[in-house]
């Protein structure tokens, strides 16, 4: 793929003319998909999907194209040079940009992780043994991963990485679930097996009939990956500097009106894992680690270097979208053994669903427990709870809410697969509240 | 640049023992443009082309999708697919025969009468920039932007057993939206919501004289929603613009009606229904006065079609009628493995994803009630439009929307403007209190690009239209 990468950049900044700067984005991907139900393979395939994006610059003006990749170097060539036409002409027909950002060189990086993953055709016989005699239902997604960046200036970056996962619910009769996500890049047959009798064993809890809570205020424990869906809120409407400066980010009063979140909450785009290239669609590359909250104070917004152009503020090389890709929040001191005890009489959430602002500009996030969610009285699991609707605002549970953090952080990896297989990963530790709100 | 692909030529190219092999060949481009704060943000086009080869081995689907549509490849592709199929029939979920794959024949082509290039990059950017203008009324507007997406997408569709399939759609997005803010405070108006107005249309949609006036009352109305009263809290009649009511029948009626849904097929991902097989010519699932249909005729919106991507042809039918749940929105697939009737719903993303069963056009049919009459029955509630916020557990019970703009309705008459109006249900419950449907004047096309779905994800695009409803005693409260 890198050769094909290669050419085609190399035949493409040809064409340029004088004035003009190209910006070469490569993404592709070479997988296996596996849906499984009941314990039984639902749908199976594989997939090719490479595509290159292009950012053409002349004329102060920035037009994008892009195109899927096939292979075959002069159909692809023969796509970039229609697409450069293309842009070419729009260059002399758009306003002008005032806040165009141009390619720089800054240097080159190449990154190959080296991986043992499980042979497509073995993938069924693998994972299916485990998980007999149980409810299972999920998918298997595994292959290679491509991404590259290239600018007519000359600078290079190559980031290819070899990943399965398996990501899956297990479901009791009565329709109880628990949820697993067994990734990583070396497949070890033991550990998968080790995994998945964890998850079945987590399973027996839910088999206790579940109990219906009335609305109100909760001492809440909400898991590690619970944590991360509410993280990943910040990335939609929140810690963008041109969500803040274009008066649609929950931020607002942190920025305006200096609101801190708890002494006991700081969080850092962290890219020394290496879960996802440092390097964004521009090519521009970041720093390995920046505060973003650091004990409640706002500390640095992302901000792209469109928005540093735009907002006369410095650049941290952002993604153009400015969402977090690789969010860390820092451990605190709760040992997760003691988790129950700690509650006391409340709620252990293991997982939420389906979040969204109800009220932006408060921080208030709205959304459902589902999966492995316990009520708990007298610092025992009870049972498990009927789905309940949450509303409330970030600034009470990451604020004067938030009791204590876990002492260890757990790694979420990025599983989703919309348009292509996804890199990244939120890493952060559990939180207990002294109140949540459940509102339905 | 798009290459021309003798598809059924391609057919000839696969030589594997299969039951049955289908070609799906999909090219779709996106050309989105966008304005915001005054200067050009967004000029482009994007194109995708590929062939999912599907074959069916021992009973179970195999698939392979690739972007090299040489014979060599889709050869060598049909060869990978029957190895995956094979080597997953021994732990199939079920066993299919050719008949989940019925042989068509046809066309489609969406309706317009001035198609992409009918309208410059140039001249394009400048009505947007115009609609800026006419966004920004205030200094208090801190952001303002005017978009469009054009899609224009080419469907071809060949098997084994005869099938021969060809579509072609031109689609719009459009958006107008302002931001006013004063601080933390900040309020936030569109044109239809979450990117609720798109349609089947070409660019005779720019008639630059409406787009303007829409502009300049988006720009007026965020502003007063930053000096408006927050919503009332409690239970009260609502209600419900049809860009609101849009997303009001995704989720809470299209999801909970999708059979693989029902079947377990999404339990990991998108959840599964409270809607049971049995349920199906047996549950008030609302009101005498709720009538939904799946209808991919309704000429321009947003998800018409004449088949779906297995190749099924596509005709209107009843969901639900008067209140009872009669059909469930599951393809051939879904028909066959559960007993049930169902649609021509097995759509897939595009060449890289197996089809599943989506929405397509779920309509709310219009009742017999004026505007003036729904808000005339209301002594006490709210009129909301265009959705801002919404949430609905896994089985799609419990729901939460928020809107981006309010009226308090006072005996029965719409008073003053008010901020941030939420309501919250549960599915049954809330379309049992459908009290009132509005007629045809009150009715409005929506959808949206955005519904996600399926293992691997796959996003699609969806229609719906509705009158506007009013339902009582319902769950309302404002901001924080």
């Amino acid at each position: 793929m890198e050769q094909i990468f290669n050419q085609l950049s190399e035949s493409l900044f040809s064409e340029l003319q004088n004035g003009e700067n190209l910006i070469l984005s490569f993404s592709g991907e070479t997988s296996q998909f596996i849906r499984f139900n009941n314990a039984a393979v639902r749908q199976t395939g594989l997939v090719d999907d490479t595509n290159l994006g292009l950012k053409f610059i002349a004329n102060n003006r920035t037009i994008r194209g892009g195109f899927t990749v096939s292979g075959n170097f002069d159909i692809d060539v023969a796509r970039g040079k229609s697409e450069i036409a293309r842009m070419r002409l729009e260059a002399q027909e758009i306003p002008e940009d005032p806040f165009v950002v141009f390619p720089e060189n800054t240097g080159s990086s190449h990154e190959i992780k080296p991986a043992k993953s499980l042979p497509f055709e073995h993938a069924v016989d693998a994972i299916l043994p485990a998980m007999s005699g149980v409810d299972f239902v999920g998918v298997w997604a595994n292959g290679r991963m491509f991404r590259g960046n290239a600018n007519s200036l000359g600078q290079k970056h190559w980031f290819e990485t070899e990943s399965f996962s398996l990501d899956y619910s297990l479901v009791t009769p009565e329709h109880q679930m628990v949820k697993g996500s067994f990734t990583g890049n070396n497949w070890n047959q033991e550990d998968y097996e080790s995994y998945v009798k964890r998850s079945r064993e987590k399973l027996i809890l839910m088999e206790r009939k579940p109990i219906k809570i009335n609305t109100g205020n909760y001492r809440t424990w909400f898991e590690s990956a619970a944590v991360a869906d509410f993280l990943g809120m910040f990335s939609w409407n929140g810690i963008s500097e041109a969500s803040l400066r274009q008066g649609c980010s929950g931020f607002g009063r942190m920025r305006h009106d200096d609101i801190r979140l708890s002494p006991k909450f700081s969080i850092v785009e962290d890219f020394s894992s290496g879960f996802c290239p440092k390097f964004n669609s521009n090519g521009e590359v970041s720093a390995e680690k920046l505060s973003l909250i650091e004990n409640g104070e706002l500390k640095n917004t992302l901000v792209s270097s469109r928005s540093a152009k735009e907002y006369g503020v410095e650049s941290n090389y952002a993604e153009s979208g400015e969402y977090m890709r690789s969010p860390k929040m820092s451990t605190g001191s709760l040992n997760h053994e003691n988790v129950v005890s700690e509650i006391g009489e409340g709620l252990y959430l293991s997982n939420i669903h389906y979040l969204n602002w109800s009220d932006n500009a408060g921080g208030r996030i709205t959304g459902l427990t589902r999966y492995a969610c316990f009520w708990v009285e007298n610092g025992e699991i009870i049972a498990p709870i009927e789905t309940m609707r949450f509303d409330d605002s970030f600034y009470n549970f990451f604020g004067g809410r938030l009791i204590e953090v876990e002492d260890k952080f757990s790694v979420n990896p990025e599983v989703e697969t919309y348009g292509g297989r996804s890199l990244g990963a939120t890493t952060c530790p559990g939180i207990l509240v002294d109140s949540f709100a459940l509102t339905l | 640049m798009k290459l021309d692909i003798d598809i059924k030529q391609l057919l000839n190219a696969v030589d594997v023992p299969a039951q049955w092999v289908g070609l799906r060949e999909v090219y779709e481009a996106h050309t989105p443009r966008m304005i915001r704060d005054g200067v050009p943000v967004a000029n482009g086009r994007v194109s995708t082309h590929g062939i999912m080869v599907e074959v069916l081995v021992n009973g179970q689907f195999g698939y392979y999708g690739t972007p090299d549509m040489s014979p060599e490849s889709i050869a060598k592709a049909a060869k990978k697919a029957y190895r995956q199929a094979e080597i997953a029939s021994h732990n199939a979920h079920y066993q299919f025969d050719e008949s989940a794959r019925p042989s068509h024949q046809g066309s489609y082509q969406s309706p317009f009468t001035k198609n992409r290039n009918d309208l410059s990059a140039g001249k394009l950017n400048e009505i947007l920039l115009e609609a800026y203008n006419h966004l920004k009324v205030s200094d208090k507007i801190v952001s303002a932007s005017s978009l469009c997406q054009v899609i224009e997408t080419t469907f071809r569709f060949v098997s084994s057993n005869g099938s021969d399939i060809h579509q072609d759609f031109l689609m719009l997005e459009f958006d107008l939206s302002a931001t006013a803010a004063d601080g933390p405070n900040q309020q936030t108006r569109t044109f239809g919501g979450m990117r609720g107005t798109c349609r089947q249309i070409g660019m005779e949609y720019f008639d630059k004289y409406e787009i303007l006036a829409n502009a300049n009352r988006i720009g007026e109305q965020a502003l007063e929603l930053l000096s408006a009263d927050d919503c009332p809290t409690g239970e009260m009649d609502v209600v419900i613009a049809p860009d609101q009511m849009m997303m009001q029948i995704h989720e809470s009626i299209g999801h909970a009606l999708e059979v693989d849904r029902i079947l377990g097929d999404e339990r990991n991902y998108a959840g599964w229904s409270f809607v049971k097989l049995e349920d199906f010519g047996k549950l008030q699932y609302g009101s005498k006065l709720m009538n939904i249909t799946f209808d991919p005729t309704l000429e321009s919106e947003f998800a018409s079609y004449a088949f779906d991507d297995g190749g099924l042809k596509a005709t209107k039918e009843y969901l639900i009628k008067e209140g009872l749940l009669v059909r469930g929105l599951g393809g051939q697939e879904s028909q066959i493995r559960s007993g049930l009737n169902g649609v021509a719903n097995f759509r897939a993303s595009g060449w890289n994803r197996a089809p599943i069963d989506r929405m397509a056009n779920i309509n709310l049919e219009p009742g017999n009630s004026s505007f003036d009459e729904l808000i005339s029955q209301v002594e006490y509630g709210v009129y909301m439009e265009s959705n801002k916020s919404w949430s609905i557990d896994d089985y799609r019970n419990k729901f939460q929307f928020g809107c981006e703009y309010g009226k308090l309705i006072e005996n029965g008459k719409m008073t003053k403007t008010v901020k941030n109006p939420n309501y919250r249900g549960i599915s049954n419950p809330f379309w049992r209190s459908l009290k009132g449907v509005g007629n045809v004047d009150t009715f409005g096309i929506y959808g949206t690009p955005n519904c996600g779905k399926g293992e691997p994800n796959q996003v699609i695009r969806v229609g719906h239209a509705s009158p506007a409803c009013l339902f009582e005693n319902i769950q309302v409260f404002g901001g924080v």
